[in-house]
């Protein structure tokens, strides 16, 4: 797959400043200043990124409770995520969603979901948008091997599937539904068959390799985008960090994490790729990494000082009119 | 008598009814953990750890972990209750009955009567609600409106320790469906509770306090907010009489318009949501029946008509607290 300097530096600032938020959150969660539940995505980034690469400002898609990286994979402000998760009044929702659900419909960003299986049915809405009013989008969800197993998305799979909608189901799996195993989960064991059952092409890749998934989620995209209708892509991978901050992660193996950090960081894998190719160098990427910790540093200085929602707030945007 | 948290009690009432019969068992999502992973098995204990510990002494085989697949499971712990068992599922947050709702609303309600009684449904579904934990909209709702709102379902809302476990133990030795609604925020409120296995009967309300000015009816976490309350007022020389309905479905009706017709004045306090809530239903039942006893008209201190909010700062002036319902009596004790 051909990609430009640019867009591989791109790849990479996308990835890190992911990393680096999600890592922030982690320590700033820990002193009790984020209100709520925050899910982190640490160890994931391949994926929204890889995706999300192959999108433009036509295509639309759904999130999960997990959805931080999608948010910033698909271009939403940083700053006003940031702002979103203090639940201040100039963040991404105005304070109203937190973390489970940031969203910018300005973007494409059709919100990260606190019903786990809630964005794939909404794609479907969102590819038949794309279809009857032929803007030439696409749509894509997100959902993790826990929502593998709701009804509403093994239903919006045959749905898209029955009215050829040019959508892209994008199976997350890092291995855990909360604490309970997918391996134990998926009935089957192979949702490529599960997908094929639905009549959606579909392709299992290592998560952990960005330039894998960009490949294979570029060709499902296009794919739709010439009308061909949905498919699947499996993206498996580890996660980082528990199902929430403050999870134990006692179900897991010991070591299990450290192993995907020290061998299979999508940032290190990535990094290691580009300069042995010779086609951007270390001193250009660590540029990256600094600026992103400047960036992510001030977005969290910022939302703290931020103001908070009036109580007047409250009652506003229930409705368009009422 | 030991003191216990909320969560403590909740689980004794499971293990105890689970020691009592076999049919007993508990399913729904991490209610155990770790199925299938390599590491700690019981690793949650449901996601607050309500359930911890059942899955060692009763195995996998009464503790179910299941898929993320509400429709799946709550329709299996109906079609369980329907064949032989007593299943307690567990939907995780009370929000969540968006996607199973079927299950519970056109199954699990009706199957006794549409079968000319020839069914029982002996279950019951434990759910979290309520606001406070900054969980956002689709985490924090008060739902229970819907449930006391279809027949066929018995509906229940413990406002402490003690009751939770009567009324758990009374829930699970039911024949019905019961839905038991946990607020979230009460799970470490503390509380004697005795050892052994005890009930409390459905639609028999709890006076909480007695008092000779203004009855203030409130549900669930509410009703630890109005005896706050009702010391302020009583420190201003108001007395309230605050009862504890502890089930919506039945409702304990008497008990309401026996202490309205006595102070002449009702608060009621809600968490749900304003339009069609219990207090709408509360203050409907005492205009209808007691209408002429009332000196003043009924307050109700619900949330505004609104998703619950995500900020501090929005979801602590949406959540119905002390200072609301001692403003609410006092606005009608002028």
């Amino acid at each position: 797959m051909e990609l430009s300097r640019e867009q591989l530096l791109d790849a990479y600032r996308y990835m890190r400043t992911i990393r680096e938020f999600e890592e922030r959150i982690h320590l700033e969660f820990a002193t009790g200043d984020i209100p709520g539940f925050v899910h982190l995505y640490a160890g994931e980034e391949a994926s929204a990124v890889g995706v999300c690469m192959n999108l433009g400002a036509r295509d639309y898609i759904a999130s999960t409770h997990r959805g931080h990286g999608h948010c910033i994979a698909k271009d939403c402000d940083v700053g006003a995520m940031m702002k979103e998760l203090y639940g201040r009044r100039d963040g991404l929702c105005g304070g109203k969603g937190g973390s489970m659900h940031i969203a910018d419909m300005s973007k494409g960003m059709m919100g990260a979901n606190g019903i786990v299986g809630g964005g794939p049915p909404l794609i479907c809405g969102a590819a038949l948008s794309a279809k009857i009013l032929k803007t030439g989008g696409v749509a894509v969800t997100f959902f993790g091997d826990g929502g593998f197993n709701q009804g509403t998305t093994l239903e919006a799979m045959n749905f898209a599937s029955a009215c050829k909608l040019p959508a892209v189901f994008v199976l997350e799996d890092n291995g855990y539904a909360e604490s309970t195993a997918s391996a134990w989960s998926i009935g089957g064991g192979d949702p490529i068959k599960r997908a094929a059952g639905f009549g959606l092409v579909g392709h299992s890749v290592d998560g952990h390799d960005f330039f894998a998934v960009c490949q294979r989620a570029r060709e499902l995209i296009e794919y739709a985008r010439a009308g061909n209708g949905p498919s699947f892509l499996h993206v498996k991978f580890i996660r980082y960090y528990g199902h929430f901050e403050g999870d134990a992660c006692t179900y897991r193996a010991p070591g299990e994490v450290a192993a995907a950090r020290s061998e299979r960081d999508c940032l290190k894998l990535f990094r290691d790729r580009v300069t042995a190719m010779g086609v951007l160098q270390p001193p250009q990427l660590d540029e990256i990494d600094t600026e992103v910790v400047r960036l992510i540093g001030s977005a969290v200085a910022a939302a703290k000082e931020a103001p908070l929602p009036d109580t007047a707030d409250l009652m506003t945007h229930v409705y368009g009119s009422y | 008598m030991a003191r216990k948290s909320f969560r403590e009690a909740i689980n004794e009432a499971l293990r105890l009814e689970m020691r009592r019969d076999p049919r007993v068992i508990v399913m729904g999502e991490d209610v155990a953990g770790g199925m299938g992973a390599a590491g700690e098995q019981d690793a949650w204990g449901g996601v607050l750890g309500v359930t911890k510990g059942l899955m060692p002494e009763f195995g996998r085989e009464r503790v179910l972990d299941t898929p993320i697949s509400e429709s799946a499971f709550i329709g299996a712990a109906v079609g369980a209750a329907a064949t032989g068992l007593r299943p307690v599922a567990e939907l995780m947050f009370i929000d969540f009955v968006g996607v199973c709702l079927d299950q519970i609303l056109n199954q699990a309600a009706k199957l006794r009567y549409m079968f000319g009684g020839k069914a029982t449904m002996p279950l019951v579904i434990r759910t979290m609600y309520g606001a406070g934990l900054r969980a956002a909209s689709q985490h924090s709702q008060a739902l229970y409106p819907i449930f006391t709102h279809i027949p066929g379902l018995k509906v229940v809302i413990p406002s402490s320790p003690y009751e939770a476990k009567g009324l758990l133990i009374r829930a699970i030795r039911d024949d019905d469906p019961v839905i038991f609604c946990e607020h979230k925020m009460l799970y470490d409120e503390m509380e004697e509770v005795p050892d052994e296995a005890y009930t409390i009967p459905f639609g028999e309300a709890n006076l909480t306090r007695e008092g000779e000015d203004v009855t203030i009816v409130a549900i669930g976490r509410m009703v630890k907010f109005a005896n706050e309350a009702a010391d302020r007022l009583a420190a201003r020389g108001v007395t309230c009489a605050v009862i504890d309905p502890r089930t919506a479905s039945p409702l304990d009706e008497e008990t309401i318009l026996e202490s309205v017709k006595e102070t002449g004045r009702l608060v009621v306090v809600d968490e749900a949501s304003p339009r069609c809530n219990l207090a709408t239903d509360i203050v409907a039942l005492v205009a209808t029946k007691v209408f002429g006893a009332l000196k003043a008209p009924a307050a109700i201190v619900a949330p505004p008509h609104t998703p619950v909010p995500f900020s501090p700062a929005l979801e602590d002036a949406y959540v119905p607290g002390p200072a609301r319902i001692e403003a609410a009596a006092l606005a009608i004790m002028e």
